[in-house]
């Protein structure tokens, strides 16, 4: 039993080093996936100003920017990976050696984790020093906790997103793509989602991200605390315990499946 | 000590569905002995990589039972996952952005190596290998033969009792694919440190490294013992090669002769020469494929009678060579 945990543990660390040393061997990409994000906020930003709404919308930009990049991280650099490592014969590996496959998983969530952040700072940084957000922080634990209960949501998510990979292959990448302008629109990155219709709204509150932002936004722009985001945080945490067993037994089941019709290591698909 | 170390019985595996069922194994029932190199030979698509993949746990059989060490791949899959590695030929696992000792050193944690043992092995490795001087050099620069060392080297790091090699010099150039089966013996044969399943459709692979070989076609066994006892059976059946300066003709006929137990034939573009390996009941055959020949005017460069090879062993057994069984089986 401890043997099994600290085998998985060393397979998470060795997955996470994989993703950051990778990820920053070519330092290019830093650059491109630190100013993309930030001209697209900024057309936010300069139309709030031009039609004169409160300056909190410039940090509800700013905000939304920075979490959307954790986002595409986990829709393309976790969930999609397992498609990549079909391809290029990595999952076969992976399959046959007698680990758990969530271990792998959160290795690529903690080494993506760890290298978003480090985009998200840029991000936020420049937000920060070219817009003059007007931030407004009473409780930085309460921060801080939103932003931690987000992130594992959305990563467990990724995990469950991750199971449709291992068994689908450009299938899978379709309905990746089908979620990510969705996600952005209905979880409010932009703008409070408060401004939707309600039917939107309900469709929202299927995606973690919309507890996450909204939460975040009131406590780091608006100056509220525990007591006013009490339920975005009740949310997040019956997300987190309903996704990671749910990615665990889907990812179970696809590979079962996997096996059983023979497409587990079947390529180009 | 398991005195079969791999085990299969009646082992099917169908794909597809109803009206397009395709048998890929088709009651296959091997042992292979602990500490030995056995070879499963034959075409491609006659079902030897199904095998290795249910023993490795990647599939499982529709029907029949599969063991490896003594435990069952369906129900105990972990257990047979520690203590085997599988290394695909043509394939090389890992990530092009970080070294061979990077790669090598993350694969050794999915065994759960202690990062100073994981080095060391690392290095003994790359030694023995003959690809020191690359440890360091980002995998994506690595050629076919150093990316295939690598992943050889890669399958070996957890010591494995039971390591699966699925064509594992297909691509390579004569002089590497040496090294590697060189390797592969001293392994298994001199260090004593574990057992082989080799799949291969090369002949002379096969009767280098292996202790036994069965021949697979169509999903099914026909023949199992060593390659010299195969051979020796086909003592009594004379064989002839046979070059013909032709690439274009129809040889279809010679298999359709009295007498003609099996032909293969190889047809090289370079020379324009097509080479017809035949296998007859007796000599008296090989004159009447001559005048044969001569009939459809198709001029005959050399006539040669050949020792049995285990190419022969195949022919003998379908009747045909194997690049004949992989066009009927891609047709």
């Amino acid at each position: 039993m401890l043997d099994n945990l600290v085998l998985n543990l060393r397979v998470a660390y060795a997955r996470l080093w994989v993703r950051v040393k990778g990820g920053n061997r070519e330092p290019e990409w830093l650059v491109a996936e630190m100013f993309i994000p930030v001209l697209t906020l900024s057309a936010y930003v300069f139309m709030y100003r031009m039609l004169h709404a409160p300056p909190e919308f410039t940090g509800f930009v700013v905000i939304g920017g920075t979490m959307i990049a954790f986002w595409v991280n986990v829709l393309w650099n976790m969930s999609a990976q397992f498609y990549w490592e079909k391809e290029t014969g990595n999952l076969e590996i992976y399959l046959v050696a007698p680990i758990s496959r969530m271990a792998i998983l959160l290795g690529m969530a903690l080494g993506g984790f760890v290298n978003t952040t480090l985009r998200a700072v840029a991000i936020l940084a420049a937000g920060i020093l070219i817009f003059q957000v007007p931030f407004s922080l009473s409780e930085p634990v309460t921060a801080l906790l939103m932003f931690f209960l987000t992130i594992v949501a959305l990563y467990a998510l990724g995990m469950l997103f991750a199971s449709l990979f291992l068994l689908y292959g450009r299938e899978a990448w379709h309905t990746a793509n089908l979620f990510q302008e969705p996600v952005y629109f209905l979880s409010g990155s932009y703008f409070p989602t408060s401004s939707l219709p309600f039917f939107l709204q309900l469709l929202a509150s299927f995606i973690p991200l919309t507890f996450g932002l909204d939460g975040i936004r009131q406590v780091v722009i608006l100056n509220k605390g525990i007591a006013d985001v009490w339920l975005n945080v009740l949310v997040l945490v019956v997300f987190i315990f309903v996704l990671l067993p749910l990615s665990k037994v889907a990812l179970n089941y696809m590979e079962n499946l996997g096996k059983k019709e023979g497409r587990l290591t079947l390529r180009w698909q | 000590m398991l005195e079969n170390f791999v085990e299969t019985r009646g082992l099917v595996r169908t794909f597809g569905k109803k009206n397009d069922v395709v048998k890929a194994l088709d009651g296959v029932s091997i042992s292979i002995r602990e500490g030995e190199i056995f070879g499963l030979l034959g075409p491609n698509g006659a079902g030897k990589t199904t095998i290795i993949k249910i023993l490795t746990t990647l599939l499982l059989p529709t029907s029949g039972e599969a063991y490896v060490g003594g435990f069952s791949v369906v129900k105990e899959a972990n257990k047979v996952r520690n203590i085997i590695n599988l290394v695909s030929g043509g394939e090389t696992p890992g990530y092009g952005i970080l070294t061979v000792s990077e790669n090598l050193w993350f694969f050794s944690q999915l065994y759960g190596l202690p990062s100073s043992v994981a080095k060391e092995k690392i290095k003994r490795l790359t030694v023995d290998l003959d690809f020191k001087k690359y440890a360091t050099t980002r995998m994506a620069k690595l050629s076919t033969g150093f990316k295939q060392r690598m992943s050889l080297a890669r399958g070996l790091l957890n010591d494995p009792k039971m390591l699966f090699l699925d064509e594992p010099t297909l691509g390579l150039d004569v002089l590497t694919a040496k090294r590697l089966r060189t390797y592969v013996i001293d392994w298994a044969k001199r260090e004593k440190k574990g057992t082989v399943l080799l799949t291969t459709h090369y002949m002379a692979e096969a009767d280098e490294m292996c202790d036994r070989v069965a021949i697979i076609n169509n999903g099914k066994i026909l023949a199992c013992d060593s390659p010299t006892a195969l051979k020796e059976n086909l003592k009594a059946t004379p064989i002839a090669k046979i070059d013909v300066s032709s690439i274009q003709a129809d040889f279809s006929f010679i298999q359709k002769m009295r007498g003609v137990v099996g032909c293969s034939e190889t047809r090289s573009i370079q020379t324009g020469v097509t080479s017809l390996k035949v296998m007859a009941q007796n000599e008296k055959v090989f004159s009447d494929i001559m005048s044969k020949l001569n009939e459809e005017k198709l001029k005959v460069l050399s006539i040669n009678e050949t020792e049995p090879t285990l190419e022969d062993v195949y022919i003998r057994l379908v009747g045909k060579g194997f690049e004949q069984a992989e066009e009927k089986a891609n047709a």
